[in-house]
């Protein structure tokens, strides 16, 4: 249902509808809006004749910090973009300053960085799967969801030493290498974790129950989610298989062999399942990461990016010296523009950067997948039932950090 | 996308075009603000080309140039897996800049954002609204004159929020009473 939908339904003049409607005010502060969002709906009985998001309670200024930052100082910024895959950002963005450097990261550091981003994007499906089933009232989903989720953020604990804000990537590398047990880590992790989806497919995919909620709600068709700016599993669940790990790839993906999954009806239960199958294509591409590591370097060896190592900056002066040019007046990006996309969790994260060569950018905007679908909500909630936007908003995946900046 | 493919954006649009360039993999063309719904609408419809997605919207503030401000178009073309960036250059006095909503939906949001951060009017725009700030704030925070630590006015209690009701009934009861009278 859609916009004309609700509209031949209020011009119908036998339903007498004009005294009737009423205005709701669903969130900010409500269990269901994650995120702090607030709709504002016009119902007729418990058919949503317009709905009006509204954005912007967690707004903090992203672009207007990151323009009095050095380069390297937005990581812990990009961190809280999506706090739900916050690796995922923080790769993105340090692809799109290297593109501006013209250098290109290491073999080692592109294959870790997709096992880990491939980590983060396991654990950003598992929080949208399990939320969304929790509020359809699977609470036992949602445990073994969060369950599944914890012990990915374990592991990313043993790598970065932070379980959400990791801040985790440099320009040009990343902060340290895997540790030495990485590999029988996830191992004895990953079985764990196909008992999870298993589970969570057992308990949610044939249940009666959420296939009704899931099912023919929240369509939106293949034209229009294009236009509106769709990206991510919501995209990919009306049909078009737009993912940018296989249509212009970055890191190690051109390396690795994956499907990607498209629905056909562009309805929930689509998103849900699109979702479901992409957990389990990260857990193969995250094992043949694994097994084709290289090794080599994990940094760039260039000084004018990289920080040198601890010893020299305390037991020498030319070490010394780098080090407080790097801290004080930041790396030094040559004048120019780039836009810098990557595959996150929802969609299309993409970097716009202006630079005027000094160590500080210019101009930094991001491109968050999830502000295009608020921007397009209202078209998949028009015209249906009060009770469908739950599963809509859920399965959208709206994260507030993104959404707002 | 590709240099040729660039070369003849400029072929249709010579009056148009004012430079292209196609630096570290990213091409961009800067169009004439008249021509702008022309070049989009062409770019979306040509089916060698097809931009049929619209991938974000913003604009950059260079405080010492003339014109100061520039809007920019990330499009992205879903069957032909190019890219292309749009830079459309604004003046500083009164900077408006034609909507692109008719040729892409997702303009719609992305251009209150740059209205609500650098004060550009989107001119045929449907709904020209602020979309992270709140209405009664008081300048656009990423315009560089802006400081970063400037604080807000305290603002009244509002005496009425927006109103759903009286809105849905200019939409659709007004129009419904018409309709009925203009029946015989």
């Amino acid at each position: 249902m859609n916009r004309a939908i609700a509209d031949a339904l209020a011009a119908a003049p036998e339903r007498g509808v004009q005294e009737d409607v009423m205005v709701l005010n669903m969130g900010p502060s409500h269990p269901a809006m994650h995120g702090t969002v607030r709709m504002v709906l016009t119902l007729d009985g418990e058919t949503v004749i317009k709905c009006d998001p509204e954005i912007g309670y967690l707004h903090r200024g992203f672009e207007k910090q990151c323009e009095n930052a050095t380069w390297s100082q937005v990581f812990p910024y990009t961190d809280r973009l999506n706090y739900c895959s916050p690796l995922l950002n923080n790769f993105g963005y340090a692809l799109a300053v290297e593109k501006m450097l013209g250098i290109k990261a290491t073999d080692r550091c592109n294959y870790i960085r997709t096992i880990l981003g491939e980590m983060a994007r396991l654990a950003d499906h598992f929080t949208c799967l399990g939320a969304g089933a929790l509020e359809l009232g699977a609470m036992s989903a949602f445990l073994y969801a969060v369950e599944a989720r914890d012990h990915i953020w374990d592991l990313v604990e043993e790598v970065t030493g932070a379980r959400l804000t990791v801040s985790f990537a440099r320009i040009g590398g990343l902060k340290e290498d895997l540790p030495a047990n990485f590999a029988e880590r996830w191992e004895a992790t990953e079985p764990r974790l196909w008992d999870v989806i298993k589970k969570l497919d057992q308990l949610s995919t044939k249940n009666r129950i959420f296939m009704d909620r899931m099912m023919n709600t929240g369509v939106i068709g293949a034209d229009e989610a294009v236009s509106l700016g769709f990206t991510g599993p919501v995209l990919r669940s009306t049909g078009v298989a737009y993912d940018i790990r296989k249509d212009s790839p970055y890191f190690a993906y051109d390396r690795v062999d994956f499907e990607v999954p498209v629905g056909t009806n562009g309805d929930n239960y689509d998103r849900y399942l699109v979702r479901l199958e992409e957990m389990k294509q990260s857990i193969s591409i995250i094992r043949q990461c694994l097994k084709g590591l290289p090794g080599g370097p994990l940094n760039v060896d260039d000084p004018h990016i990289m920080l040198p190592p601890k010893e020299s900056v305390y037991n020498s002066i030319e070490g010394m010296i780098n080090h407080f040019k790097l801290i004080f007046e930041g790396i030094q990006v040559p004048a120019g523009e780039v836009y810098s996309y990557t595959e996150a969790a929802n969609g299309e994260l993409g970097f716009y950067i202006v630079s005027n060569g000094t160590g500080k950018p210019y101009k930094l905007r991001v491109r968050p997948p999830c502000f295009y679908f608020m921007g397009g909500i209202d078209r998949m909630i028009e015209g249906g039932m009060l009770s469908d936007i739950i599963p809509t908003f859920d399965t959208i995946n709206m994260i507030g950090g993104e959404v707002d900046r | 996308m590709s240099r040729a493919a660039l070369d003849g954006l400029v072929a249709a649009f010579p009056q148009y075009i004012l430079e292209t360039t196609d630096r570290l993999g990213d091409e961009v063309a800067i169009v004439a603000p008249a021509g702008l719904i022309e070049v989009a609408t062409w770019l979306r419809d040509t089916p060698a080309l097809a931009f049929n997605m619209l991938s974000d919207v913003t604009a950059v503030d260079y405080l010492a140039r003339n014109p100061r401000f520039e809007v920019v178009y990330q499009l992205y073309s879903v069957s032909k897996k190019h890219r292309l960036r749009l830079r459309v250059p604004v003046g500083a006095e009164n900077p408006s800049v034609a909507s692109v909503t008719s040729v892409w939906l997702s303009a719609n949001w992305a251009e209150r954002e740059v209205w609500d951060m650098y004060g550009i009017r989107f001119e045929g725009h449907p709904d020209l609204r602020r979309v992270l700030m709140y209405e009664e704030f008081e300048g656009h925070p990423l315009r560089k004159d802006y400081p970063m630590q400037q604080s807000q006015p305290r603002m009244d209690l509002r005496r009425k929020e927006r109103d759903a009701v009286e809105e849905y009934k200019t939409l659709y009861v007004d129009k419904l009473a018409q309709a009925r009278k203009a029946e015989p």
